[in-house]
C-alpha cells in the first residue's frame, strides 16, 4: 500500500512541469490557433535562465525568486518572438506559422549553445527541501511534495485568471471567435501578445521548476515536445482543466508502467492517446472544432489548371538538363541530386493531402520510413531483389496508410494532425522496440541496389525516372476528377456531400495514395543509403516534409517540390558552417515573413505584379 | 506557371550540384571526419580538440609520407542518411583518403555499410556498438574505442569479486543499453553462476522518469545495481536514487559513469562508491599518458575528456596506418590496419586482424569525492585484449569472416 501511494505521489509530482508547459501551449493554441512547435524551446530556456539566476540569487528566497523570474524572462522572450516573428504572419494561410516556430527552434538551439555551452548543467537542489519524508515507510522526496502543492496552485491561479477576470473573458471570447472579438473593438494584437507571454512564461516556469529534479541540457526542447503535444491533445486543445487531468493521467500511468511493464516506456503515452481519441475524438474536455474554423483563411485559392504548352516545354527542358547531369556534374552532384529528388517526391506526397485535401498530417514520416522498412526487411529476411522490394515498399506503406487513415479521418483539423503524429510515433516505437526483427536503432544495414543499378549514375537515373514519374502522377491526379472531388471535400464538405461525393472515402483514398507515394520515396531512399534506422520514422522527419510544403506554398501545385529543392539545397550549403542552425532558422523566419504565400505563391504574385504573368482574373 | 517555378527549382538543383568544384591540387593527405558536432556538442568538441592537438604535433614533425595531414570536419546532424551523403562528398569530391568519426552507433553502422559497398576505409572512432565489428562487421571498417562488450565485461569481472547475488539493471531503452545489459549478464553469469537478475528497468533514452525507476528498483530489493544510463538520465537517476536512499548499502556498477563527460556535470553529487569505467586524467602517472594530458592542458587551458583521448588516438592510428602502408590507397591502408600496432597515451594497442577491434582498454575504479567533485580512485587500466571473447566465439559473432 505504501509503495502504491509513493508511486502515486511520484506520478503527481511529475505532472507539475508537464502541466505548466502543456497549459501554455494549450492557451496559445486556443487563442491564436498557432501550434507552437517552439514551446519546448521556451521550456529549455526556462531551465537555463532559472539555473543562471540561481547561481546569482542566494538562499531559499533566491531559489524561488529565480523560478518566478525565469518564468517572467522567458515570457518576455516569448513576447519578442511573437512581435518579431509571428505578428507579420497571422494572416498567412492556416498553420503556416508552424514553419516560423520551427525557425525559432533552430535559432534558440544555437543561441542557447552559444550562451550556456555544450555541457549539461545539473540543477541546484531546493534549499530546505533536499531530504525525504517517509510516508508509510516509503521515502518521498520533499521537493516532490512541494511540486504537488505548487501545481494545483498554478492551475487554480490560471483558472481564476481565465474565468474571473476581464482578461480571461477576452481570452475565452477569442478562443471561441476571434474575429468577433476584434469586431467588438478589442485590440487583438495585444491580446495575442499577452497570451503568448502567459503561455511562454508557463513553459519557462515549468522548465525552472523541474531543475531540482534534473537540470538543463540542449536536447530537452525536443524531448518534452511529444509529451506536451500528447497531454494537450488528450486534454482537449485549448482546455486548461483538460491539460491538468491529462498531465496527471500520463504521469501516473507512466510511473505504474515503469514498475509493471519496464519495456513500455516508449509506447505507453501514445497508446493512451490513441485510445482516448478513439473514444473522445476531441480529447477529454475539448470541443469539436466549429465547421469552417480551420477552413481557408485569407484569400480564396485559385482554381488550378493544367500547365500550358509553354510550361510543359520548359519542364521538359529542365528535365533534360537534369538528365544530362552525369555528363557535366561530379559523382557527388549525382548523389546530392538523388537525395533531393527522393525528398521532393516525399514532400510532394505530403503536399497532395495537405494542399489538395486540406488534411494536415504531422506523421507523414510513418509512410516514408514505413516504405523504407518494408523494402529493407524484405531484403534482409527474404533476399528480395531490389526491383521487387521497390514495388512492395509503396504497397506496404499504402496498406499502413489505409489502416491509419481509417482511424485518423474520423477527426479533422488539428486533432487529425495529432492523431497521425501518435500513429507515426507508435510505428516508430514498434520499429525501435522490436529489436529481434527490426534490429532496433542499430537499423537494417547492407541494403544495396541490384548490381545493374549500383552505380551512382544508374541509380540517379532510376531515381529521376521514378521520382519525376511519381510527382507527375500526383499532378495528374490533381487534375483528374478525383482531384476535383478531393478539393471539393476540402473547401466545403457539406456541399461536396450534397453533390454526391463520398468525402470521407475520397479523403481516405487520397491519404492512401499519398502514403504509397511516400513509400516509393522511402524505398528509393533505403537503396540509395544502404541502410535504414528508426529516425526515418521520427517526428523530425515528418516536420521536415511539413516545413518544406509550407515553405514552398500550400496553395500551389509545385509547392512541395520547390520547397524540397530549396530547403535541401540550402541545408547542404549551410551545414558546412559552425552555427548553421542559427543561420537556417533566421533564413526560414525571413522567408516566412517575406513570402507568406510560400516561395511559389509569392513568386507568382510578384510575377503578376510585374506583368510577366497574367493575373488570375484575366486568364481564361 | 507552376511548371515554370517547378522548372526553376529543378534548374536550381542542377546549378547547385554543378557548383561543387573539383578538388584542388592534392598537396595534403585529407581525412574525412563526420560527427554530430551540434547534436552532441558536449562530446564532439573535446574529441575534435584531441584530433587538432594530434594534428598539430604530427604536422610540426613533418607530416606523414612527406605531406601534411588534414582533417575535414563535417556535421551530420546525427542523421545516418545525412552522414552517408557527406561521406560520399568527402570521398568523391573532397579527395579524402579515408573516413573516420561518429559517436552515435547507428550513424557509425550506416557509414560502415557504405564503406563496405563502395570500398572506402572507415575507422569508427567513438561508436561503441558491438555490431560494428561483429554482427555487421565488414572488411573495410575498423573500430578504435573500447566496445560495449569489453567495458561491460570489465565491470562484470569486478562484480563477480563481490558477494552480491541479486542484481538489478537499469539501461536506456535502445541498442547500446540492451547490448550492455546482455554482455554484463552473460559475462557475470559465466564467472559466477549463482547470480540472479531480479529486475530490468528500461527508461526511454533522455526521458527517464527517475523517481519511478528508483522506486521500481528499490522494490526488487537487489544487492547490487548495474547502471547503463548516462548524460541527463544519469544525473536524474543519481539524484533521485541518492535522495530516496537506493544506493545505501548497495554497490552500483556504472558503464562510462567515470568519464569526465558524464561525471563532471554531477559535481558534488557524484555517486560515491560506484564502481565505474572512465578516464581519471587527473591521476595518471605513466609517462605517455601524462605527456598527453600535459600537452592538452597547455594547448587548451582545459582538461582532456575521454573524447579528447579517443580523438588523439584516432589521429595516431591513422598516421601509423599511413606509414605502415606507405601509400594512401584504400587497399593498402586496409591491409595496414589489420594487425596494426602502435603506441598511444594508454600504452600499445593492436587493431586485431580477426575482428578489426582495437585493443584499447578502459580505466576501472571507484568514485570518490575530492574538492567538491567526483573522481575515480583505486583505478586500474585494463587492457582491452583481455576482455574480448575467444577467437572461436568472435568468428561465430562475425559472419563477415
Amino acid at each position: 500500500m505504501g509503495f502504491f501511494i509513493a508511486q502515486l505521489l511520484t506520478g503527481l509530482a511529475n505532472a507539475g512541469a508537464l502541466f505548466m508547459v502543456a497549459s501554455g501551449l494549450s492557451l496559445i493554441f486556443g487563442v491564436t490557433r498557432i501550434v507552437n512547435f517552439a514551446h519546448g524551446s521556451f521550456y529549455m530556456l526556462g531551465a537555463y535562465v532559472g539555473y543562471s539566476l540561481m547561481q546569482v540569487l542566494p538562499g531559499a528566497v533566491g531559489f524561488w525568486a529565480s523560478i518566478l523570474l525565469a518564468g517572467v524572462i522567458v515570457g518576455l522572450i516569448g513576447v519578442i518572438v511573437e512581435i518579431c516573428v509571428l505578428r507579420p504572419v497571422y494572416r498567412a494561410p492556416e498553420l503556416f506559422q508552424l514553419v516560423a516556430t520551427f525557425g525559432v527552434i533552430l535559432v534558440i538551439q544555437d543561441l542557447t549553445l552559444m550562451t550556456w555551452g555544450a555541457e549539461d548543467v545539473l540543477g541546484p537542489r531546493a534549499p530546505g527541501l533536499t531530504g525525504v519524508v517517509r510516508i508509510m515507510g516509503e521515502p518521498v522526496p520533499k521537493y516532490d511534495l512541494a511540486l504537488l502543492v505548487i501545481t494545483p496552485f498554478v492551475a487554480l491561479g490560471l483558472w481564476y485568471l481565465i474565468t474571473r477576470t476581464r482578461v480571461g473573458v477576452l481570452v475565452r471570447a477569442a478562443t471561441q471567435d476571434r474575429e468577433m472579438v476584434g469586431a467588438l473593438g478589442v485590440n487583438q494584437s495585444w491580446l495575442f501578445t499577452g497570451v503568448f507571454f502567459l503561455g511562454c512564461a508557463l513553459a519557462g516556469l515549468g522548465g525552472a521548476l523541474q531543475l531540482p529534479k534534473g537540470g538543463a541540457d540542449l536536447l530537452m526542447d525536443f524531448n518534452i515536445l511529444t509529451a506536451v503535444f500528447v497531454v494537450v491533445v488528450i486534454g482537449g486543445m485549448g482546455s486548461l482543466p483538460g491539460a491538468y487531468l491529462a498531465a496527471v493521467l500520463i504521469s501516473v500511468l507512466g510511473v505504474f508502467g515503469v514498475t509493471y511493464m519496464p519495456q513500455s516506456t516508449l509506447v505507453l503515452m501514445f497508446v493512451i492517446m490513441v485510445l482516448v481519441l478513439m473514444i473522445r475524438p476531441y480529447g477529454l474536455f475539448g470541443r469539436p472544432e466549429v465547421a469552417g474554423e480551420h477552413g481557408q483563411v485569407g484569400e480564396p485559392e485559385r482554381p488550378i489548371k493544367p500547365a500550358g504548352l509553354r510550361a510543359r516545354m520548359i519542364v521538359a527542358a529542365g528535365l533534360a538538363v537534369l538528365a544530362l547531369m552525369p555528363v557535366y556534374g561530379s559523382s557527388f552532384a549525382l548523389v546530392l541530386a538523388t537525395d533531393i529528388l527522393i525528398f521532393c517526391l516525399f514532400a510532394a506526397s505530403l503536399h497532395f493531402i495537405l494542399g489538395l485535401g486540406g488534411l494536415v498530417s504531422f506523421g507523414h514520416a510513418a509512410f516514408f520510413g514505413g516504405g523504407a522498412y518494408v523494402a529493407a526487411l524484405l531484403v534482409t529476411y527474404a533476399d528480395t531483389p531490389m526491383e521487387l522490394a521497390l514495388l512492395l515498399a509503396p504497397l506496404g506503406a499504402g496498406m499502413a496508410a489505409i489502416i491509419i487513415g481509417w482511424v485518423c479521418l474520423r477527426l479533422t483539423g488539428v486533432y487529425f494532425a495529432m492523431l497521425t503524429l501518435a500513429f507515426s510515433q507508435l510505428l516508430w516505437s514498434l520499429v525501435f522496440q522490436w529489436g529481434e526483427v527490426t534490429r532496433g536503432d542499430d537499423g537494417l544495414v547492407n541494403i544495396w541496389p541490384s548490381a545493374w543499378a549500383s552505380g551512382t549514375t544508374v541509380y540517379f537515373y532510376l531515381s529521376l525516372v521514378i521520382c519525376t514519374g511519381g510527382i507527375l502522377f500526383l499532378r495528374h491526379a490533381a487534375h483528374a476528377p478525383f482531384g476535383y472531388a478531393l478539393r471539393a471535400a476540402r473547401d466545403s464538405a457539406r456541399q461536396a456531400e450534397a453533390t454526391g461525393i463520398d468525402t470521407k472515402r475520397v479523403q481516405w483514398a487520397a491519404f492512401a495514395l499519398a502514403g504509397a507515394m511516400a513509400g516509393v520515396a522511402g524505398g528509393l531512399f533505403v537503396f540509395s543509403k544502404g541502410s535504414v534506422f528508426p529516425n526515418e520514422l521520427e517526428i523530425a522527419r515528418s516536420f521536415d516534409a511539413l516545413i518544406v510544403v509550407f515553405l514552398g506554398g500550400v496553395k500551389t501545385l509545385a509547392g512541395g517540390v520547390v520547397g524540397g529543392v530549396a530547403l535541401e539545397g540550402v541545408k547542404d550549403i549551410l551545414t558546412r558552417f559552425e552555427y548553421w542552425r542559427l543561420a537556417l532558422g533566421v533564413l526560414i523566419i525571413l522567408v516566412v515573413i517575406v513570402a507568406p504565400d510560400g516561395l511559389v505563391g509569392t513568386a507568382r504574385k510578384l510575377a503578376e505584379r510585374w506583368g510577366i504573368l497574367r493575373g488570375a482574373e484575366d486568364s481564361k | 506557371m507552376h511548371r515554370k517555378t517547378f522548372l526553376k527549382g529543378l534548374v536550381g538543383a542542377a546549378a547547385l550540384a554543378v557548383a561543387g568544384l573539383p578538388a584542388l591540387a592534392q598537396d595534403t593527405i585529407k581525412i574525412g571526419e563526420i560527427n554530430h558536432y551540434k547534436r552532441m556538442a558536449a562530446f564532439a568538441e573535446p574529441y575534435k580538440m584531441g584530433i587538432e592537438l594530434a594534428l598539430e604535433e604530427v604536422n610540426a614533425a613533418g607530416g606523414v609520407l612527406g605531406k601534411p595531414l588534414e582533417f575535414i570536419f563535417r556535421d551530420d546532424q546525427g542523421d545516418p542518411g545525412e552522414a552517408i551523403k557527406i561521406a560520399e562528398e568527402l570521398m568523391t569530391r573532397d579527395g579524402a583518403v579515408m573516413l573516420t568519426g561518429t559517436i552515435l552507433s547507428n550513424v557509425g553502422l550506416a557509414i560502415s555499410s557504405l564503406a563496405a559497398e563502395k570500398k572506402y576505409l572507415y575507422l569508427a572512432s567513438e561508436p561503441l556498438a558491438d555490431s560494428i565489428v561483429w554482427a555487421s562487421g565488414n572488411d573495410y571498417t575498423f573500430r578504435l574505442r573500447t566496445s560495449t562488450y569489453m567495458q561491460a565485461a570489465m565491470l562484470a569481472e569486478e562484480a563477480a569479486k563481490s558477494d552480491a547475488v541479486r542484481y538489478a539493471t537499469i539501461a536506456p531503452n535502445y541498442a547500446y543499453g540492451k547490448e550492455a545489459v546482455a554482455a554484463f549478464k552473460s559475462v557475470l553469469t559465466q564467472l559466477k553462476p549463482d547470480v540472479e537478475f531480479v529486475t530490468e528497468q528500461w527508461p526511454a533514452l533522455f526521458k527517464i522518469d527517475a523517481g519511478a525507476e528508483v522506486q521500481a528498483l528499490e522494490r526488487a530489493k537487489p544487492d547490487a545495481v548495474f547502471n547503463v544510463t548516462f548524460g541527463t538520465d544519469l544525473a536524474k537517476f543519481v539524484r533521485e536514487g541518492t535522495t530516496r536512499g537506493l544506493f545505501d548499502g548497495r554497490t552500483v556498477y556504472g558503464m562510462l559513469t567515470g568519464e569526465p563527460e558524464y561525471l563532471d556535470p554531477l559535481a558534488d553529487e557524484a555517486p560515491v562508491g560506484w564502481i565505474v569505467t572512465g578516464y581519471p586524467w587527473y591521476d595518471v602517472t605513466d609517462a605517455s599518458n601524462k605527456a598527453f594530458v600535459d600537452a592538452y592542458q597547455t594547448r587548451y587551458s582545459d582538461y582532456p575528456r575521454i573524447g579528447s583521448l579517443v580523438g588523439y588516438m584516432t589521429v595516431q592510428s591513422i598516421v601509423a596506418a599511413l606509414e605502415k602502408a606507405g601509400s594512401t590507397e584504400t587497399e593498402a591502408l586496409k591491409a595496414a590496419f589489420k594487425g596494426l600496432e602502435l603506441d598511444t597515451p594508454v600504452g600499445p594497442i593492436t587493431y586485431r586482424a580477426i575482428d578489426h577491434q582495437a585493443t584499447m582498454g578502459a580505466f576501472v575504479g571507484t568514485i570518490a569525492m575530492k574538492d567538491g567533485k567526483g573522481v575515480m580512485v583505486d583505478w586500474t587500466y585494463k587492457n582491452g585484449a583481455d576482455y574480448l571473447p575467444s577467437d572461436e566465439e568472435v568468428a561465430k559473432l562475425r559472419p563477415a569472416n
